[in-house]
């Protein structure tokens, strides 16, 4: 890397005693490059083995890379903890301001330890650290209320992130996310839990930089390759438009939308919660993490009337992308637009991962269907597909708690189905709560064998799609290619790029990108620090007690047939097998 | 040739006019841009951009007590550097906030309407009006 490059800064931030230090860790960037390659390595360090993911010794890592802030779409931090969800590895990617307010403020990586004695926000500035008391912020109706306050009193506005949690961190709902830019998120496996731990309401950070390149002008005309790139594909074209919500028809279509529970991977009425069909109702703006020219965030703007009082009107402007519509849609058979944006809405004031949160209520509704609950333990709810007041009062409840019925589902549709039954139908992998994906067996191969247990880690519900035209494909051959790209994906994760971006970031245009920042890396090179990085991750899950042995497959996958027709279920063991023995290799021991 | 604001409302916030700015600054990142794209108070409400105006009788030429900013053809001024001591008079002056600041130079950062940032601009929120006396500023 280039001497003068400040990535090599890493600001590490104790909480216990309001203190920071900073320290060269070129060590670390030389050898993984940054974001994800980075964060494990100082996961690894920082978290003792077997700590409490609600204890001060948990480490919230933060780590972007060399391409932030030099290349477009090149727009995502990596965060790393152990998560209280899982009680293991805990990743999860965020874009917004994040990415460039971090390296614009002279890091490449935050680590924030420790605890607080009273609720506090920290604002990382100008070689500072500045700890804010958040006493008045901590229990705030609306995650957006306390981002409001702090955006008055910090600041470098348009140069910062405000990353910050809701009522759902605070209380330490173990799938509560981070917010970051009002709709950007650290979603999944609870990161705003462990903010919560630590009293801390929110993270500020702001700065304004130069970077060092190589050579001048052959970055410019490297930049302007992958700038016109963007802005020509139709790939992003796509992203612009619809958004993420256009794949709600085809993969209705495919048989592939998980529905109801997952009774079902064809909804009825998938066309009036398509992408196409919000954004003739109720598109309201489009927004874009910096530094990318997509603008893929979609916001619908819903106006409300005020049953009481006549011509009193309020008009939300909402986010959502496909995975929302498939967790609070689909799969609890709701097709009413405007009950799905409110209860979105609700989800993202309390700070929930959207995603959990959907798939809870589903497993919910079909237990109370099937009698495992009554309305004794709803608290005189009556669960029942599509009907979005019963699910705004149920979250509601998820988050205040009034039952030992909501504070199991509190915890995920892992726990609540242990106490409750119905574990077949409990539709979570490693401990994560589903992903939109129904498309055949690659998919739920790599919710298993994905290091976070995210469809993120390798995509293979686009291997699905070569199963569909091939039958012939062997389990093995689908376990190799998921690992394949999942090792892959780590450099992508380590620069820190958008995974939208992952086509435009050819090996040869990465490559070049890396060597105008410093890093004389050829394809065998990254390869092989992928690798490294990937075998690192399982290392401190097998580190925290994971085993490949001790998945839990939710039956329900081999019941509804799927994009690629029904899931065999020997297939599914046969691939996880190979996973298992491909991954244990490298991770010795 | 006058670097104006068409449309704020089309405005996703990507920022790109910010790092393009900075670039043909001969850096990288934003620590050289002459332009802000910042959300009018979160970002479900847009967003609020701030361009140099390149007044006809400019506040910023006139606050400069070195006479370091002089008249452009067209509007706004153009840095002398070797006269600026970076007192800072001229950003005050601005009521726009549209003179922004080097911090590794410590002198003033001024739009030279060059229109490299419209270029980098997918959504035409902002453009060079080649005739700015002809209006076509909208907001």
């Amino acid at each position: 890397m280039i001497g003068s490059d400040s990535l090599r800064r890493v600001l590490y931030v104790n909480l216990s005693n309001k203190s920071f230090r900073i320290a060269d860790r070129c060590d670390l960037f030389e050898k993984y490059i940054g974001g994800a390659g980075v964060a494990i390595r100082l996961l690894n360090e920082e978290c003792p083995q077997g700590a409490d993911p609600y204890g001060p010794d948990n480490p919230i890592v933060f780590a972007v890379g060399p391409l932030n802030g030099l290349y477009p779409l090149a727009s995502k931090t990596v965060a790393m903890f152990k998560s209280p969800h899982t009680g293991n590895l805990g990743e999860s990617h965020a874009g917004g301001r994040s990415a460039i307010s971090i390296r614009m403020a002279g890091y490449g990586a935050i680590v924030i330890k420790g605890a607080a004695e009273r609720p506090c926000y920290i604002s990382i500035t100008n070689n500072m650290v500045y700890f804010r008391d958040a006493s008045t912020l901590w229990g705030m109706g609306k995650s957006e209320t306390a981002g409001k306050v702090i955006r008055a009193n910090e600041p470098s506005s348009g140069l910062r992130t405000i990353m910050r949690i809701g009522i759902a961190g605070e209380r330490m709902i173990p799938y509560s996310c981070v917010t970051t830019e009002t709709y950007r998120h650290f979603g999944r496996l609870g990161l705003g839990a462990v903010f919560g731990s630590k009293k801390l309401k929110a993270v500020v950070v702001s700065g304004k930089r130069s970077l060092p390149v190589i050579d001048r002008q052959e970055y410019e005309k490297h930049y302007e390759l992958i700038f016109n790139k963007a802005t020509e594909s139709p790939v992003m074209k796509k992203y612009h438009e619809i958004g993420t919500p256009v794949n709600v028809i085809p993969l209705n279509e495919s048989g592939s939308l998980p529905t109801k529970n997952l009774l079902s991977a064809r909804f009825e009425q998938a066309a009036s919660i398509s992408g196409e069909n919000i954004a003739r109702q109720c598109l309201g703006k489009r927004l874009a993490c910096s530094h990318c020219p997509v603008a893929c965030i979609h916001i619908a703007a819903l106006r409300e009337s005020y049953e009481d009082e006549p011509y009193f009107y309020k008009t939300s402007m909402i986010g959502y992308d496909y995975e929302l519509i498939y967790s609070c849609g689909s799969l609890l058979g709701g097709s009413d637009v405007s009950g799905l944006l409110e209860l979105l809405d609700s989800i993202e004031a309390y700070g929930l991962d959207c995603m959990s949160a959907g798939v809870v209520l589903a497993w919910a509704t079909e237990a109370f269907i099937n009698g495992l609950i009554s309305e004794k333990e709803t608290d005189g709810l009556f669960f029942e597909w599509g009907n979005y007041q019963v699910y705004l009062k149920a979250i509601r409840n998820i988050v205040e708690q009034p039952n030992d019925f909501y504070r199991a589902l509190a915890k995920g549709v892992d726990h609540a189905s242990s106490v409750y039954g119905g574990q077949e139908y409990a539709l979570a992998f490693g401990g994560n709560e589903m992903p939109g994906y129904h498309t055949g067996p690659a998919a739920h191969i790599g919710y298993l064998a994905g290091a976070r247990h995210s469809h993120l880690d390798s995509g293979s519900y686009s291997i699905d799609k070569k199963i569909m035209v091939n039958k012939d494909i062997t389990p093995e051959k689908v376990a190799l290619d998921i690992i394949a790209e999942e090792r892959w994906r780590q450099i992508l994760t380590s620069l820190v790029i958008c995974f939208f971006a992952r086509e435009l970031y050819s090996t040869e245009v990465i490559i070049e990108a890396l060597r105008l920042s410093g890093f004389d890396l050829d394809e065998a090179a990254l390869k092989k620090i992928g690798e490294d990085t990937h075998t690192e991750k399982f290392r401190f899950k097998v580190r925290e007690g994971f085993s490949f042995d001790t998945l839990r497959i939710p039956q329900r996958i081999y019941q509804t047939p799927s994009g690629a027709g029904m899931i065999d279920e020997q297939f599914v063991k046969t691939a996880m097998e190979c996973v298992k023995k491909e991954i244990m290799s490298k991770v010795g021991g | 040739m006058r670097l104006e604001v068409i449309d704020a409302d089309k405005c996703v916030g990507c920022q790109c006019c910010m790092f393009a700015c900075t670039r043909i600054h001969k850096d990288a990142g934003l620590s050289k841009s002459c332009i802000s794209v910042k959300s009018a108070g979160g970002m479900q409400h847009g967003f609020l951009l701030t361009v140099c105006r390149a007044c006809v009788d400019p506040p910023c030429a006139r606050a400069c007590p070195e006479d370091a900013l002089v008249l452009r053809k067209g509007g706004g001024v153009l840095l002398k550097p070797e006269r600026c001591t970076g007192c800072g008079s001229c950003v005050k002056a601005c009521i726009l906030g549209a003179v922004f600041w080097d911090e590794d130079n410590n002198k003033p950062l001024i739009c030279w309407h060059c229109g490299f940032c419209a270029k980098h601009c997918p959504y035409n929120v902002i453009g060079l009006n080649k005739n700015p006396s002809a209006g076509g500023e909208k907001k």
